[in-house]
């Protein structure tokens, strides 16, 4: 494999891991407070889709985002209704969550634009386009070091920085605010946390909000940068892969890090390869596709380190018995 | 009082009347789905051209599911409506089954061969129109690497595929053709992103032409090819005006006028196989106002000289779907 082509896997690493690391980190948020959060896949396929109308008939990226990141926090808040409020299931308002979008955004979108579910294709200023780094182009002369920042770290849309930035900034809350420290613990022993004389409710509902804001990202990556438009189901499972990898992660924001670019790291691969040969036993591209998930289940049956989520996660908080 | 037999006298006769008469063709679209801005979506026109000259009304149904394939199709054969179409080879199988437990309906199946009485088989040569396109995108190619990405990896696309490594040959023996395919999965139709991402990865191998075959994934090759500053070509419809002046041509495959013709034929459909093919109109790379800059006039020439030349049967393009082997490449 020579440099130029390990370049161009690496660049479309990040681009196809930065939907899952803005998920990833979504979810990160709520099932640490001790909210599961299966619906992360429909959260980021309404943002998608409400940042492609929006951003269609606005010609504006920046309205899209700001209608996509609205449209996750509803589905957020919902989700916080059905489970923080009235202590439903989480998983099943989770599922539910992900077929209301799965339907919603086909209905709706063909409502408005008769394309079948799908918005029309968006121009260069509904987009966010690719930004170029200062000083790319003059360092791109110098032999490896100015060829990595021209064409890997420069010329991705801003929303991967975003999402990049987002990583120290999860850990810097998580761990070293009050507000972190009281969310971890909300999803370990959420009655100590009430004993402490701080809502629980409250805190759990913050964390939403977060999950909502990312989930929008997410999406909003997707339909505006990533492709140009919307497209019926255009999430892909992506919200279960970034689940996946919340739990390869074991629910730290560093490690989510890693795990979504191994993951996407292992996408591109397969977009590059159709099959890999190595030497002894030629790997198709679908097993590829597999692995997250095959690693997953790994992981979680304990082979390969234990993965502990948070203790309080999936159970309603309940004052007085 | 007295009237009231005589009106439901006049409203079953009237019912009876609708009941005969109703016998409304009916058109099933595959799992791309009926707006894919190609081969679907050409099926829909085609419908929607009859329904317009005649005034008449057809019904139409989006499967979403595999499962769905075999209950929509037995529905409708159930409700009276003939003909009955259906785009795509994945129908072939059921459609066998099916076409035996209702012989009075004629149906007709698009890209696949089903041998019984009151089918109608239209199958297009693919390879000829792909032969074609091929030729321009060497013509068009600057660093002799032009690209292929293919919808789901069946042989159906393969002959696509061989039919474009044939026309690219022709031209430019040197040049190189680069493959991919989206997927093994019906969803591979439908997956836009991956499109980009399989186009992108084409570009940084020196691909400067990609001819996307891959139905609604195409959309996202276009888009990437355009956002690339290279060309594109389209496919089954003409996609020239997704991005006008950066699609150098589309492989037309006229589905339409297959439906078309399947409706106006109604119930008189004549079952048996039916080879759209380069003379019949059946295929045809796009010529119109958005890509007129794009195509030189040697282009032109060379597509019109290779035109006669499968026509007359001077030059043969080998079908892939007969040895599933493909001479080049």
């Amino acid at each position: 494999m020579s440099f130029e082509t390990l370049i161009s896997i690496l660049d479309s690493t990040i681009r196809l891991g930065t939907p899952l690391l803005l998920a990833c980190l979504a979810g990160l948020f709520s099932e640490r407070s001790g909210i599961f959060d299966i619906g992360l896949e429909g959260k980021m396929l309404v943002a998608a889709f409400l940042s492609a109308a929006v951003a269609y008939l606005t010609h504006n990226a920046w309205l899209g985002l700001l209608a996509g990141i609205a449209g996750s926090l509803v589905f957020s808040m919902i989700h916080g209704l059905a489970s923080i409020t009235f202590r439903g299931n989480q998983l099943i308002s989770g599922v539910a969550i992900n077929m209301l979008a799965s339907g919603i955004t086909v209905l709706v979108g063909q409502n408005w634009f008769h394309l079948g579910g799908g918005t029309p294709a968006l121009s260069d200023s509904a987009r966010f386009n690719d930004i170029t780094l200062p000083l790319a182009k003059t360092l791109s002369g110098v032999p490896y070091l100015g060829r990595i920042y021209d064409q890997l770290i420069s010329g991705h849309s801003i929303l991967v920085y975003v999402a990049f930035l987002a990583v120290p900034a999860t850990w810097w809350v998580l761990f070293k605010t009050r507000f972190g420290l009281r969310l971890r613990a909300v999803g370990e022993n959420p009655s100590a946390v009430d004993t402490a004389g701080v809502s629980v409710v409250g805190l759990r509902y913050g964390a939403l909000v977060i999950t909502g804001i990312l989930c929008g990202l997410a999406g909003s990556y997707l339909s505006t940068s990533l492709a140009a438009g919307f497209g019926k189901e255009m999430t892909a499972g992506r919200g279960y892969i970034a689940l996946a990898a919340l739990i390869f992660a074991k629910w730290r924001p560093w490690q989510a890090l890693g795990a979504t670019m191994f993951f996407g790291f292992l996408a591109a691969l397969s977009i590059r390869y159709a099959t890999i040969d190595i030497g002894f036993l030629v790997i198709p591209s679908e097993f590829m596709d597999a692995l997250p998930y095959i690693l997953t289940v790994v992981i979680l049956a304990g082979f390969v380190g234990k993965a502990i989520p948070p203790r309080a996660g999936g159970e309603p908080y309940v004052k007085e018995r | 009082m007295s009237l009231m037999p005589k009106f439901l006298c006049a409203a079953a006769a009237l019912a009876l009347t609708a009941g005969t008469a109703f016998a409304e063709p009916a058109i099933i679209y595959d799992l791309g789905g009926k707006y894919d801005k190609s081969f679907n979506e050409a099926a829909f026109h085609g419908a929607e051209r009859w329904a317009k000259e005649s005034g008449k009304k057809f019904r139409e149904v989006e499967i979403q599911s595999e499962a769905q394939r075999e209950q929509v199709l037995m529905r409708l054969a159930q409700s009276g409506a003939n003909p009955i179409a259906m785009t795509g080879f994945a129908f072939a199988d059921v459609l066998n089954k099916v076409a035996p437990e209702y012989p009075k309906t004629k149906f007709a199946i698009v890209d696949s061969v089903v041998k019984q009485p009151n089918v109608e088989s239209i199958v297009f040569t693919e390879e000829q129109g792909s032969y074609l396109v091929g030729m321009m995108a060497a013509m068009a190619s600057k660093s002799g690497t032009v690209g292929f990405i293919g919808g789901m990896d069946i042989p159906l696309i393969h002959k696509f595929e061989c039919g474009y490594a044939q026309g690219v040959k022709a031209v430019n023996a040197k040049a190189k053709v680069i493959v991919n395919y989206t997927g093994t999965t019906p969803a591979a139709w439908n997956d836009p992103v991956k499109g980009g991402e399989l186009a992108k990865a084409q570009m940084s191998q020196g691909a400067d032409v990609i001819y996307a075959a891959a139905g609604g994934t195409g959309v996202g090759v276009l888009q990437a090819a355009a956002d690339g500053k290279i060309l594109s070509i389209g496919v089954d419809s003409n996609q020239n005006y997704m991005h006008p002046g950066q699609v150098l041509t589309s492989m037309t495959k006229r589905v339409d006028n297959a439906i078309y013709n399947v409706f106006k034929a109604g119930a008189d459909l004549k079952p048996g196989v039916k080879v759209m093919d380069l003379k019949a109109g059946g295929v045809a790379p796009a010529m119109d106002a958005n890509n007129a800059k794009l195509v030189t006039p040697a282009m032109k020439a060379a597509v019109e000289k290779a035109t006669k030349g499968i026509e007359d049967g001077t030059i043969k393009v080998h079908d892939y779907t007969t040895d599933n082997k493909c001479p080049v490449n």
